[in-house]
């Protein structure tokens, strides 16, 4: 083996030790991304939610059919006010420093899901507080 | 609070609602229920404002009391008998809420992180269209069925020539204006779409008759559940999403509760038409001459319940009309002490939401225990001596069983006609809702009694004391 050959090997190999470095770089950067993916939960992706909502609509179909029909209005009532939970998008809307006509639309939402949320949970604790035993 | 932390918060609130909902499979745990549903709205409002976006809080605030301290005057002071048009007015604002989120979302999508104006993600605006488009129809749809349960229009249901062909051009025209919207986000496009989803839930609602409520009052309680979902998507917010599906799902259990209980389509009751003028002249007309109704008077009535050994309550929504569930319970409370057996029976769709009538006569003190659903009820009447009838029809009309070719047929009935003596508390001989006539009102072992439903009650209660 003479000199040259060996001179040109080791380029090669340091050429690749290079791209090698270069590419775990690259893997490193990726794996960062995909921390800060999951940390923030605002960039989930379509199909978990969707996953979720699927899988919430299955748990929603076995608790409502559990529920007996003598409560169904407080159901309605109870129902009503928890999809008041829309507020949090009310407040994201409502929130920022500066005002404009979305923080307007925000104020709106707010007022209207609190009317509900507040007048829902009582009207449904007031229903339930009738229904009583024999004594 | 770490991204983490408030994953975990919606996470908890979420159960927290579908524990609320799990409470009510029982009047001991629906408290509790309750007060589930309470700390997890806690939970999902507190973590919202702990995003670190949300920085002024004066317009939150001022919101949080207007709309609290409404809300609060209004369900503390609302009668139970008008509890339909309370919810229907309710679900209204849910859907009105989630329009303006919309709105705020289009228009500002930097404070939920999903791009800019005009240049929203493809997924973000199908989902916010959607959430507006559904929150609108909701609105309007629940507005009008307000006005039909609170009297303010007819009940009657509002047909015209080309209405379904109307409302399938503008269901067109909302597709076309979410698929615009993807192409290029104008305000136009946007505005169109909310004021078209406005137009149509006004339409798709004026056609039911009032009756129907029960079905129309579910299906709303559906969509607003499907919009708060929507919104969700948009907002890529786990909590919304799964309550919008147990809201959605809720709804959609109780419209086909209801509608079986009336054996129609939902497609049937949407189409709508059904009741009102035209089917109850149809209906009524024929032959009712030659048949003769036995009147009776309180005394005869307090006579029969007092000499029963067991007396079945069958009320419907002319006790609700009348308020008569007082009068009713003390009515039921001396014949108890009298040492008669007395349990209630209620039909499915009786009153205008489903439950309704539960809520009246346990308003009036009446143990849930006395009363029973359809089902666990039915096969009691032929070992009852009485059937007191009260603001009840065609839920009891065994027409349904007997003529296929009536708009009832199929329907499940209860059996008073079973019972030793039938008693209806009636203003005179009309049809119900459906148009039908009832042959019970003639039969051999039927007893009315014309008058209104409490004054009778209240006459009956001084005749039995």
């Amino acid at each position: 083996m003479n000199s040259a050959a060996i001179q040109e090997q080791s380029a090669t190999l340091a050429t690749n030790a290079a791209k090698l470095a270069e590419e775990l770089e690259k893997l490193a950067q990726g794996a960062s991304q995909l921390i800060d993916v999951q940390t923030a939960a605002a960039t989930m992706d379509f199909l978990s939610l969707f996953t979720i909502f699927v899988l919430a609509c299955f748990v929603g179909f076995y608790v409502v059919w559990s529920v007996t029909p003598a409560l169904h209005s407080p159901l309605m009532a109870v129902t009503n006010a928890i999809s008041s939970v829309i507020i949090v998008g009310g407040l994201l809307a409502a929130g920022p420093a500066d005002m404009d006509f979305s923080k307007v639309m925000g104020f709106c939402a707010v007022t209207l899901a609190s009317v509900n949320i507040f007048g829902g949970f009582i009207v449904t604790q007031r229903m339930l507080g009738m229904f009583k035993k024999k004594k | 609070m770490s991204a983490q932390l408030t994953g975990f918060a919606y996470l908890a609130s979420s159960v927290l609602f579908i524990m609320a909902l799990k409470g009510l499979s029982s009047p001991e745990t629906a408290r509790q229920g309750n007060r589930y549903g309470i700390i997890g709205m806690v939970i999902a409002i507190g973590t919202t404002l702990a995003d670190p976006s949300v920085v002024s809080f004066e317009l939150i605030i001022a919101g949080l009391v207007i709309g609290g301290a409404a809300g609060t005057i209004i369900a503390k002071k609302i009668e139970m008998t008008a509890l339909p048009q309370l919810v229907a007015a309710f679900h209204s604002l849910v859907g009105l809420a989630a329009v303006f989120v919309g709105i705020g979302a289009f228009y500002n999508p930097e404070a939920y992180g999903i791009g800019t104006f005009g240049a929203i993600n493809t997924g973000s605006i199908i989902e916010l269209s959607l959430g507006v488009a559904i929150g609108a129809i909701t609105f309007s749809g629940s507005i009008i069925a307000f006005a039909k349960l609170q009297g303010l229009m007819s009940g009657n249901p509002i047909t015209f020539k080309f209405q379904h062909m109307l409302n399938a051009i503008i269901a067109a025209c909302i597709v076309m204006l979410v698929i615009t919207l993807v192409g290029g986000q104008t305000e136009g496009v946007f505005w169109s779409l909310a004021i078209l989803s406005f137009a149509i839930g006004f339409l798709i609602i004026v056609p039911i008759g009032g009756a129907d409520m029960p079905v129309v009052v579910s299906m709303l309680n559906s969509y607003s559940g499907w919009a708060a979902a929507g919104i969700g998507f948009t907002l890529s917010n786990p909590a919304l999403i799964i309550t919008g599906a147990l809201v959605g799902s809720s709804g959609a259990i109780l419209s086909y509760i209801m509608c079986k209980g009336m054996n129609r389509s939902i497609v049937n009751v949407l189409l709508g038409g059904f009741g009102g003028d035209t089917a109850a002249a149809g209906g009524a007309s024929a032959d009712t001459g030659d048949k003769n109704a036995k009147a009776g008077a309180a005394a005869d009535a307090a006579f029969l319940m007092q000499n029963a050994s067991k007396v079945i309550i069958v009320p419907g929504y002319g006790m609700a009309v009348a308020q008569a569930q007082h009068a009713l319970r003390e009515m039921c409370d001396i014949l108890k002490a009298e040492g008669v057996e007395v349990a209630y029976a209620i039909h499915p769709v009786a009153g205008r939401m489903p439950g309704h009538m539960n809520v009246l006569l346990a308003e009036a003190n009446v143990p849930y225990d006395e009363v029973f659903e359809l089902e666990e009820i039915n096969h009691e009447f032929a070992t009852a001596d009485v059937a007191y009838v009260i603001g009840a029809n065609d839920t009891t009309n065994p027409v349904a069983k007997t003529d296929p070719s009536s708009p009832i047929a199929g329907m499940p009935i209860l059996d008073v006609e079973k019972a030793g003596t039938v008693l209806f508390v009636k203003r005179s001989l009309s049809p119900g809702y459906a148009g039908v006539d009832n042959p019970l009102f003639y039969s051999d072992n039927t007893l009315m009694l014309y008058g209104d439903a409490k004054k009778m009650t209240e006459e009956i209660v001084q005749a039995l004391g």
